[in-house]
């Protein structure tokens, strides 16, 4: 399979897992040591370093699905993630950069459903043995503007 | 405006009883608009504009919102700031159409080309000699006498304040001294550095934000993440202090005793089901001697200064409609900060903001209450914690911040 379909599948995976509220299984598709970040894209061009959400390692990650589960408090909501196709940048020996935009649908308990996000995915996948996860998976809205809360990841 | 186009309070419900009970009219009644906005953002309060540093250099300039007015404000040539209303005198246009900009010599307007210097004085009318002897402006036009709404500007801390007010006191006197001690201990002596801007979009007056900021009684039991991990329990130490006006406060929450580290076996939850797999996202180093962990100011009507272990923040929240508020976060560090220090920070950060662990929670709570009081307005909130007073206490079970905050807002709007 090429790296494009590679890639593809890799993000068609992860927006599935997320949309059918599988989370515990989110942080598989990082690496140990990893970067995940939410910012926006006025924060990226200025160079500015935190995120609304900033995770280093996958425990992080884990950390923060347990914190959705058992202590934050939010309305019941769901996404839908609908990713375009990744622009591949070059491909280093120990995995591939990638550019892929994505568009998320927010569904609130009463039926709202709302474009919530739009943005594009900037990625570091590490290739292990034919395995891809992400070293790092940088998420750049076009909006600094979020609506009430976010709370599953993006 | 003339009072006339206002509201007057007396046309309006009404506050029956003390400020242990909050009519909920006042989330939901579109008339205040106006009135907060002219008797409380353009009355004597010191709004929030920018930090200095983002307006460093002559010729810097931001916008912002004073309440719904539009402001401008920018650093002039002799380094002094200035800021004005951000309305062309002429056909009241909007001076400045971006969020920032830099090296600026005067500003125009997009509109009919009026020029305006630095601190917001029309300089220039184009064409106001008209071509070759015909048209322009009438002969006794002067630009002297016409320009949008300048503001009276003070700084503290790094940070920027602004009035329309004369009668606005002191900054100093204003925030108090004791809440403005607590500025020191986050901006004091160090360069400040920002390092993310973030918008939340709040369905909810901005009033019920205000209150949710001065309102330690929920941190512990709205925020389990806090509770869970023993970062702030209301049987934790600390306190909550109220400035002489009412509007401004400070809660604060000191770390638990080495014996009670130990009880709990360092960070860990008392739940065994529920424990951080990562404990970098609270490794809390103390930058200050008094084992302060958490720490919330607000300065009346729309600002907070807050540091959560080792995350830092300005929040600056306001209306967009009666029942729509806008929650800027600015979130910051210090320029001289190690590497390691940066990284804490940018972890600690995620107690914060619109996917805070701690701080989401506040972003769909107002909402909850705005759309639970749809039909409430004959009704009231109890705000009753720790009594009837406004002053500070030893304990954050408490709602006397909050209190404080409706006494000046009362005194402000005449409710």
């Amino acid at each position: 399979m090429s790296a494009l379909l590679r890639v593809a599948e890799l993000n068609a995976a992860y927006a599935a897992t997320i949309d059918a509220d599988r989370l515990e299984a989110w942080p598989d598709f990082f690496d140990e040591d990893c970067l995940y970040k939410i910012t926006s894209a006025e924060n990226y061009k200025r160079g500015y370093s935190a995120g609304i959400v900033y995770a280093d390692s996958r425990a992080m990650l884990r950390d923060r699905v347990t914190a959705l589960r058992t202590a934050n408090i939010f309305e019941r909501q769901s996404y839908r993630h609908i990713v375009g196709l990744p622009v591949l940048g070059a491909t280093a020996a120990d995995g591939i950069a990638a550019e892929t935009p994505f568009l998320v649908v927010r569904i609130m308990r009463d039926g709202r459903t709302d474009l919530f996000a739009t943005g594009v995915y900037i990625d570091r996948i590490h290739d292990e043995g034919g395995n891809l996860r992400f070293a790092e998976r940088i998420v750049v809205c076009d909006s600094s503007h979020f609506d009430t809360l976010l709370a599953i990841p993006l | 405006m003339p009072d006339a186009l206002l509201p007057h309070p007396a046309s309006l419900p009404g506050w029956k009883g003390d400020l242990t009970r909050v009519p909920f009219w006042v989330y939901r009644d579109e008339r205040l608009l106006k009135l907060e906005q002219e008797r409380m953002f353009e009355g004597p309060v010191w709004n929030f504009l920018c930090l200095e540093d983002e307006i460093a250099n002559p010729g810097d300039w931001r916008t912002t919102v004073v309440g719904q007015m539009p402001v401008v404000v920018a650093r002039d040539a002799d380094g002094s700031i200035a800021a004005f209303e951000n309305r062309c005198a002429h056909r009241g246009n909007l001076i400045c159409l971006d969020n920032a900009g830099s090296d600026a010599r005067d500003f125009q307007c997009v509109y009919h080309a009026w020029r305006y210097d630095l601190r917001g004085n029309l300089r220039s009318v184009a064409f106001q000699r008209g071509v070759r002897g015909k048209g322009g402006m009438p002969p006794d036009f002067r630009v002297e006498d016409h320009g949008p709404r300048q503001l009276r500007i003070t700084t503290t801390h790094g940070l920027v304040f602004g009035t329309c007010s004369d009668d606005t006191p002191a900054v100093e006197d204003f925030i108090g001294s004791d809440v403005l001690a607590r500025f020191d201990r986050v901006l004091g002596g160090r360069k400040v550095e920002i390092i993310g801007r973030f918008v939340e979009v709040l369905p909810n007056n901005w009033k019920l934000y205000a209150e949710n900021a001065r309102d330690s009684y929920h941190a512990s039991l709205l925020h389990l993440f806090f509770a869970t991990f023993k970062l702030n329990r209301l049987s934790q130490g600390g306190g909550l202090v109220v400035s002489p006006n009412g509007g401004c406060s400070v809660s604060e929450t000191i770390a638990p005793t080495e014996a009670d580290d130990k009880s709990y076996a360092g960070m860990r939850s008392v739940d065994d089901d529920y424990r951080l797999e990562d404990l970098r996202l609270i490794d809390v180093v103390d930058e200050h001697p008094d084992r302060v962990r958490h720490q919330i100011v607000t300065v009346f009507p729309n600002f907070v200064l807050q540091k959560t272990q080792n995350a830092m923040a300005l929040r600056f929240f306001t209306p967009k409609a009666v029942d729509r508020t806008s929650l800027e976060w600015i979130y910051f560090g210090y320029a001289d900060d190690t590497p390691e220090m940066r990284k804490r920070r940018l972890r600690h950060l995620n107690l914060g903001g619109p996917a805070g662990f701690v701080s989401m929670e506040d972003g769909c709570v107002g909402g909850f209450v705005q759309r639970g009081i749809a039909t409430a307005e004959n009704e009231s909130a109890i705000v009753e914690m720790g009594g009837a007073g406004v002053a500070g206490q030893p304990t954050r079970a408490s709602e006397a911040a909050v209190r404080g905050f409706w006494s000046l807002w009362r005194e402000m709007t005449g409710l």
